[in-house]
């Protein structure tokens, strides 16, 4: 198991109540395990609680980049929200905590 | 005669972004264009409201210091500033800069873009793009302002400004406006747009493509921070373009940082959508071509949006705040004590009491370890009203924990704040008309 921190960056942006998330590996190598692991699934339940709406995500293979864009995320939104953090921008360090399992997604992709 | 190349800086990534930056742009970077983008979504509202109280107020609140401190620069240099500095009153920051070069004994022109203040054009059933609701379920509206694309601008350029001054214009629009008039794209050549408004995405937030909202000293330390580096783009007439920063200022120009920048804020990067254009961020792609130089390439675009997007604000309340520190020995719990007994005293008063312990879970409260015990802990506590009583009531009830709550309760303050909501509404272009109007002495 690694945590997202150890294999990828992310930045956090926001529109209203939307929050997204961007997530880029350090090495594109590792690009494919991160579209394996971080599924949506994964995503919403790692922030249940903070994310109500639907949750989209982006596969940019060009880019090697994956993008999560989540509605009903930030309160009320950022403008009228109680939120310290309004806008949600350190919550690129929430999603950075998520684990994923490296070794699982080795032994899947050797066999294809 | 169309260039083939330009050059443009971006100073400025908001209202209250650092000054110096910009000027080191100018005095060292050989730019055609330097772009200060000031307007973040709520800041238009919160400049209305200075308009109201005063009909000669409304620009930035930055923009004399910016202007006397880039002005001798700007001429000396020959490069030309574009800027939606002028807020919700262009025509008063227009007069404004003319003040100041007056004082300074220098002679300016200044074309200010106009027309984006569509309030008297808002109607009580307009419906909210967030939430299917009319416009009339809102608090009192305060300003109206679509978001004005490069047909809005690009008259301006006629008059050979040295400063062309805006209120809303889509952020990547003020890059792309200039790129339009250089190289006389077709405003119908969408893959040209497509490219452009790449260029001033990437651009408009100013620090954040240097290594700004990027570094973090262990896995991506960034150099130089105290004197971090503004970017500039050197845009070639098929719309790639190579960026890079001035020599000898702190940051740094990198694949990953462009990534980062790239989709930030985006909520369709196949389809991000501006007033000129539906452009393609997908297909961009970086290469590191040495130190602190990245080329762009790809991206493009096939049509353009119907609709103009308008941001709407209203008056949204107040907002009461008020926080206090322990330390020391069961310093989580005497927080927790004390967040009991304000909701105990005044929560049914407010709709939401937010009641957060800074060091635990006051930013990812779903995520952070609970079991975890940090020195020392600030209690904030936070809720909205429609009365302003209320909303200050809160931040006495912190204070009054000194007295009469948890033992060793230090550090106490209280804020309360107007809030301004933003909503969005869609408005047909050609109920919006632009203006140019001409300032020189």
């Amino acid at each position: 198991m690694k945590k997202l921190y150890e294999l990828a960056h992310s930045r956090a942006g926001d529109k209203g109540n939307i929050l997204i998330l961007s997530l880029i590996p350090f090495q594109e190598e590792d690009f494919g395990l991160l579209v394996d692991q971080v599924t949506v699934e994964k995503f919403k339940k790692h922030f249940a609680g903070q994310v109500k709406g639907e949750v989209v995500r982006y596969v940019l293979p060009g880019l090697k980049a994956l993008q999560f864009v989540c509605q009903e995320a930030l309160g009320s939104g950022v403008t009228t929200s109680l939120s310290m953090d309004t806008h949600g921008k350190s919550l690129s360090y929430a999603f950075l905590q998520l684990e994923i399992d490296v070794k699982k997604s080795i032994e899947s992709s050797s066999i294809v | 005669m169309k260039k083939n190349k330009i050059r443009i800086g971006c100073g400025a990534g908001f209202s209250g972004d650092r000054l110096d930056p910009a000027v080191k742009l100018v005095k060292d970077g050989e730019l055609d264009y330097l772009v200060l983008e000031c307007l973040a979504e709520r800041t238009i509202a919160l400049a209305q409201k200075r308009k109201m109280a005063n009909p000669e107020l409304g620009y930035d609140p930055l923009l004399e210091a910016r202007i006397e401190s880039l002005l001798p620069l700007l001429l000396e240099k020959r490069t030309v500033l574009i800027s939606n500095m002028g807020a919700a009153n262009p025509v008063a920051a227009g007069k404004k800069i003319l003040e100041i070069a007056a004082n300074m004994g220098l002679k300016v022109k200044v074309a200010v873009v106009s027309g984006d203040d569509v309030v008297d054009k808002l109607s009580p059933e307009m419906v909210v793009l967030e939430n299917g609701k009319e416009l009339s379920s809102l608090g009192k509206i305060i300003s109206g302002n679509a978001y004005l694309g490069v047909e809005a601008v690009l008259p301006a350029f006629q008059h050979r400004p040295d400063i062309i001054i805006t209120g809303r214009v889509a952020d990547p629009s003020l890059f792309l406006a200039p790129m339009v008039h250089e190289f006389g794209w077709d405003l119908g050549d969408y893959s040209k747009l497509g490219k452009g408004t790449v260029v001033g995405h990437l651009l408009e937030c100013a620090g954040q493509l240097t290594g700004g909202y990027f570094a973090e000293p262990v896995m991506k330390p960034i150099p130089g921070m105290e004197n971090l580096g503004h970017p500039y783009a050197d845009i070639f007439e098929n719309g790639e373009c190579i960026i890079s920063k001035v020599e000898g200022t702190g940051g740094e120009i990198s694949v990953a940082i462009a990534k980062e920048q790239l989709l930030y804020e985006v909520i369709n990067p196949f389809a991000y959508l501006t007033p000129d254009v539906e452009a393609d961020f997908s297909s961009v792609s970086f290469s590191q071509l040495g130190k602190n130089k990245v080329s762009v390439k790809g991206g493009g675009g096939k049509i353009k949006p119907e609709k103009l997007k308008v941001s709407v604000g209203y008056e949204a309340g107040w907002l009461g705040e008020g926080e206090i520190s322990y330390a020391g020995v069961y310093a989580k719990e005497r927080g927790k004590l004390a967040g009991e007994i304000i909701n105990k005293r005044i929560g049914e008063l407010f709709d939401e009491l937010k009641v957060d312990l800074i060091g635990i879970n006051s930013l990812h409260s779903q995520i952070s370890d609970e079991d975890s015990l940090p020195y020392e802990v600030r209690l904030r506590i936070a809720g909205k009203s429609k009365e302003k009583h209320l909303a200050e009531r809160l931040g006495h009830e912190v204070e009054a924990l000194y007295t009469n709550g948890p033992a060793g309760g230090g550090g106490a303050r209280k804020y309360i704040t107007q809030l301004v909501g933003i909503v969005s509404i869609l408005l047909d272009r050609e109920k919006i008309k632009s203006q140019v109007h001409l300032f020189e002495n």
